[in-house]
């Protein structure tokens, strides 16, 4: 089900960032095209969220090269990065408890007929949306807070499909979520690579990378730590590759257990 | 942990055929506990909002009907024209600042100096306009824009400093109140002109009946005709409508509170100018807020400051302008507090106006802890506390006594308020 494109849509060449004393990100090379779900993954502290701050431009970088479509580009605001077609998706969830659907999926951009807001042409648009993500929400007319956890995470991946990204950044998309809810989501990110977009998702659940990811870059000490392509990779290897050592508690208990298993 | 992957029948149509048809998801979700059409419909959904905790505007209006019944009952008075009319002059200047606090109210913060505020903004006209002889029109321009330049010194302390608006505006109440006695200077009390256009304000009566009657025909009219070509734009773009039933029920709810009052005022010397001026500031208000992305914008302010951030909205502008808003109408308020005692004098703004201005928002049902209310709410919320003020005063109650039923009055509301919000999120509402 991939669809690989000549050139990748986002290139990182060499990135490195420093904050103060610490080196945070060290030569990180990272390729995603069109139709591909990468799946960052890194234990905590390994520079996933700086990485992807990088990308989305509220951290520009010190040294290295993004490459945007094959172009060498400059990423060193939000802007910058929203201009280009990178829509990012942060953890906490970026939306109004009390504005409805509609309001929130077009708050800050709104659309307006003769100056005045057109609750009609918004509505209709956010319909339309909805129904090609096969998102299922009881109304787009209630406020968020009537909605489930993750229907409020798909209103906000939704949110940011309105701009027609090229790349779409999920920062823990399924973090807080229930075991139907993550499926919802996945089910999203699934269909986002099936309309051609390249996603970066970012996850500490191997069972969601492994279920929608094409390939697993992991980080390490803010250093590449390989990269696996999801189908031929054992669990225990990209966990070993996060840990960075293959004698760890999991791959101990999985020796274990195997053994007891003959 | 297992992959919860599963894939239902429908969806392997859509992955079959991506470009499945629009309608491939019901207009309406089965899950949504829908309003069925027509009339009972909406009692039904009536009754489920009520146990959501979603009263609505339903406590204050049977609270204003028992109000009134009692007073009524005391006083056979209290609901002549004559009684009616005053009330709803004299409401006009706490109802125009119970407005400007509802923005503030709106974004989750609050305002304490707008009685201050009303006060300088009629110590300012008065002194121009009767002690320096200035046009009066430019008084009321320069009162009315000091009033405005206040509140966005508040809101630039509290937007751009960061420091709490209540305590901001706490340092304000004092402040402002201080100038206005500095402004009034060692007169004390300055005596209007009752013919200009001040003194006019709670003063004029359009005399003539037809412009009460037409008035109202007109605000009935323009409803129906923008709920009808709203729902008309509404079915050609293939979105849910209202029922035809439930324009004409509103309709039919709007000219009974149109049209009784008109008659009410008809029966003593006609339609106030006060009244009209306020009618026209809560329907420009409202629209401003449901109907542009600034009133937008402070909404998802009272919701989440963060996201609102995130969503491009200029934070700090828009908190400004809301003071800014606040400060306005709290000298607009002033000047109908001086055109009411004809006077601008030293205790203008001061005792329990305050209080009134925000247990009139917030009686209303805009809510304390933002993102929730409507600047309609003024009316409502203004109607209940001058009532209470003047059935006291029918009956001779001491100011005292006043006081302490306003307080207890504004803390039942508030109590109302939390509880509702409480409710609401066990309703997942809030």
């Amino acid at each position: 089900m991939v669809h690989v494109s000549a050139a990748p849509v986002l290139a990182l060449r060499g990135v490195s960032k420093r904050f103060g004393a610490v080196q945070a990100l060290t030569d990180v090379e990272l390729e995603i095209h069109s139709g591909e779900v990468v799946a960052l993954v890194g234990d905590n502290g390994a520079g996933k969220s700086t990485l992807v701050k990088t990308i989305a431009g509220v951290h520009p970088i010190d040294d290295g090269v993004i490459e945007w479509e094959g172009k060498p580009v400059s990423i060193s605001k939000p802007h910058d990065a929203q201009n280009l077609g990178i829509a990012t998706v942060y953890q906490d969830l970026a939306l109004c408890d009390n504005i409805d659907v509609v309001g929130n999926l077009f708050l800050g951009r709104e659309l307006k007929r003769r100056g005045v807001l057109d609750e009609v042409e918004m509505e209709r648009r956010a319909r339309e949306l909805l129904t090609t993500l096969s998102i299922r929400i009881p109304s787009v007319r209630i406020p968020i807070a009537s909605l489930s956890g993750g229907q409020r995470q798909t209103v906000a991946i939704a949110r940011s499909m309105l701009g027609e990204p090229k790349l779409v950044i999920l920062d823990e998309p399924t973090a807080a979520l229930g075991v139907e809810q993550t499926a919802q989501v996945l089910d999203l990110v699934e269909r986002l690579r099936e309309r051609g977009h390249a996603v970066i998702l970012i996850s500490h659940n191997m069972a969601d990378v492994k279920a929608v990811a094409d390939k697993v870059a992991v980080l390490r000490l803010g250093r590449n730590n390989g990269v696996f392509n999801v189908k031929d990779t054992s669990q225990e290897e990209i966990i070993s590759a996060i840990t960075g050592a293959t004698d760890n508690a999991v791959t101990r208990r999985a020796a274990r257990t195997g053994e007891a298993g003959k | 942990m297992s992959t919860e992957h599963h894939t239902s029948a429908e969806e392997v149509a859509q992955l079959a055929n991506p470009s499945a048809p629009a309608d491939a998801i019901p207009a309406v979700d089965p899950r949504l506990l829908v309003r069925e059409q027509g009339l009972s419909g909406y009692l039904s959904e009536f009754g489920r909002k009520m146990r959501a905790g979603d009263l609505g505007s339903v406590p204050v209006v049977i609270g204003l009907i028992v109000i009134c019944g009692i007073f009524q009952g005391l006083n056979a008075n209290f609901l002549s024209p004559e009684n009616l009319t005053n009330i709803a002059i004299t409401m006009v200047a706490t109802g125009m600042m119970a407005v400007g606090i509802i923005f503030v109210l709106l974004l989750g913060e609050i305002d304490l100096s707008v009685g201050s505020v009303s006060g300088v903004s009629g110590a300012l006209f008065a002194v121009m306009a009767v002690t320096h002889g200035v046009n009066q029109w430019v008084a009321i321009l320069a009162a009315v824009a000091a009033g405005a330049l206040i509140g966005a010194i508040h809101g630039f302390f509290f937007a751009r400093i960061g420091a709490p608006a209540f305590a901001v505006t706490l340092s304000g109440l004092l402040f402002w109140s201080g100038a206005m006695l500095q402004i009034l200077g060692s007169n004390g009390t300055i005596n209007i002109d009752p013919d200009g256009p001040v003194g006019q304000l709670t003063t004029y009566f359009f005399t003539d009946v037809a412009a009460g009657y037409g008035l109202a025909a007109v605000a009935v009219v323009g409803y129906f005709l923008a709920s009808f070509f709203d729902n008309r734009r509404r079915e050609a773009a293939g979105i849910p409508s209202r029922p035809v039933s439930e324009i004409a029920l509103r309709t039919g709810l709007l000219a009974l509170f149109t049209f009784g009052p008109a008659a009410v005022f008809n029966q003593y010397k006609g339609l106030p100018l006060a009244v009209v001026l306020f009618v026209l500031v809560l329907v420009g208000t409202d629209f401003i807020l449901r109907r542009t992305s600034f009133g937008r914008s402070i909404f998802a302010l009272g919701g989440s400051v963060e996201a609102s951030r995130r969503a491009g909205i200029n934070v700090t502008g828009i908190r400004i302008t809301v003071f800014a808003i606040a400060g306005t109408f709290a000298a607009i308020g002033g000047l109908f507090w001086a055109s009411k005692i004809a006077a601008a004098n030293q205790s203008a703004g001061a005792g329990d106006l305050l209080m009134n201005v925000i247990a009139a928002a917030v009686i209303g049902g805009t809510s304390l802890f933002g993102g929730r209310g409507r600047t309609w709410n003024a009316l409502l919320g203004v109607m209940v506390i001058t009532s209470i003020q003047y059935g006291l005063a029918l009956q001779g109650i001491a100011t005292p006594i006043q006081y302490m039923i306003t307080g207890a009055v504004l803390l039942a509301t508030v109590v109302i308020d939390s509880v509702t919000r409480k409710t609401q999120k066990t309703a997942g509402r809030a």
